[in-house]
């Protein structure tokens, strides 16, 4: 009796190993590029302009059976902003939009994961932008996953976020139909 | 009327280039100082800096021209100035020509390291050299201070000239503003 308890207690123990073995750790694949940070703005309301953030890492923590638990932590160097146009992309950079002498990176670390179903789920988080810490909600959507044909296994998802750049201190006047701007990222994550 | 320049005086041509060289330094600069102030929504916001890359690419040509020219011409005689003014005037005049040259060079790299041209005019266009993004910031900042400096020596080299003329009575601005003393008052001249 007392074997098959202890037998009994070594595969409880075995089996919750293997769950938290399961809430893998990936690595967002920037090397390869199969990641962006993205944005838009309106221009004038007449259009949207589209510009990304070419250079940034990131890592998340992702479980297909318990997505609630799942982490993400994105930073970006905000330098690299690119909006196809050099003259553009120098005065975004400068001192009255994101001033990126003072601050050079910006972070997303995520707080809490809601999943509202298997693909879909919200993403509380930390995001700190132009110096300024605000929380913001992700509207996250799992693309898909799996083996990967180079004998790796790999997880990938889209989020949109709307911020107000007052909001993070970006004071430049763009005109009253560009105060908002909407972030997508797109990660492919590798898992480790 | 003399084209090319003798040892009493500047011909036509140097004299054209010093003047409106004059006269596009001090302009840009102030274009420069006032075009990026406009509010987005300023009628001037695109106009301005169109007109400052077009106007910076023609003294980027005129510069070449006249350094050929200037080699290609007589020296003026600088008898009448002490050793050390002498030496100001060929530092502040060397240094004018190589900061010239390097702020139409970083003005030219703001504008085109996108892969873009710069349409001068409409008349025709120079084309990028180099794509490398975020060299427009860096490119920026050199700009900016080179601007600065060239300003500060034409002010002096201003100052220069006119101490000069209404303190030393010398002929130091007659020369460049009327050019060479006619041949019956100066035998040494050249025939016209």
């Amino acid at each position: 009796m007392k074997i098959v308890m202890t037998a009994f207690a070594a595969a409880a123990f075995a089996s919750a190993l293997t769950t938290v073995a399961t809430a893998a750790d990936y690595v967002v694949d920037t090397k390869n590029a199969h990641a962006s940070v993205n944005f838009r703005i309106k221009h004038l309301g007449f259009s949207w302009l589209a510009g990304r953030f070419d250079k940034f890492s990131g890592t998340f923590s992702y479980d297909d059976k318990n997505p609630d638990a799942s982490k993400v932590k994105i930073e970006i160097d905000t330098t690299s902003v690119n909006s196809n146009h050099a003259e553009r992309d120098k005065h975004l950079r400068a001192a009255d939009l994101l001033d990126t002498d003072k601050f050079p990176t910006a972070t997303f670390e995520s707080t809490g994961v809601k999943s509202s179903s298997p693909e879909k789920a919200t993403i509380s988080g930390k995001l700190t932008l132009h110096g300024v810490t605000k929380d913001v909600v992700i509207e996250a959507q799992r693309v898909g996953g799996g083996k990967d044909p180079w004998g790796g296994y790999r997880d990938g998802f889209t989020g949109t976020t709307t911020l107000k750049l007052a909001d993070f201190g970006i004071s430049r006047d763009l005109g009253p139909f560009s105060k908002e701007v909407e972030l997508t990222l797109d990660v492919e994550g590798i898992k480790q | 009327m003399y084209v090319r320049d003798t040892s009493q005086g500047y011909g036509v041509v140097s004299r054209l280039f010093h003047w409106s060289m004059a006269i596009a330094i001090f302009a840009m600069f102030a274009l420069g100082v006032w075009m990026v102030t406009l509010d987005y929504y300023s009628p001037y916001y695109n106009a301005a800096p169109n007109f400052h890359r077009s106007l910076g690419i023609l003294p980027l040509i005129g510069l070449l021209v006249r350094w050929l020219w200037r080699a290609t011409n007589v020296k003026l005689s600088s008898d009448d100035l002490s050793p050390f003014e002498r030496k100001a005037a060929h530092a502040t005049h060397g240094g004018l020509y190589v900061l010239m040259l390097g702020l139409m060079i970083s003005g030219y790299l703001i504008s085109t390291p996108d892969g873009q041209p710069i349409d001068v005019f409409g008349w025709f266009e120079v084309p990028p050299i180099i794509k490398m993004p975020g060299l427009e910031s860096s490119a920026g900042y050199i700009h900016r201070i080179i601007a600065y400096v060239v300003i500060a020596l034409a002010v002096l080299h201003t100052l220069a000239a006119l101490k000069h003329h209404f303190v030393d009575k010398s002929q130091i601005l007659n020369r460049m503003w009327f050019g060479p003393p006619r041949p019956a008052i100066n035998p040494e001249g050249e025939s016209h």
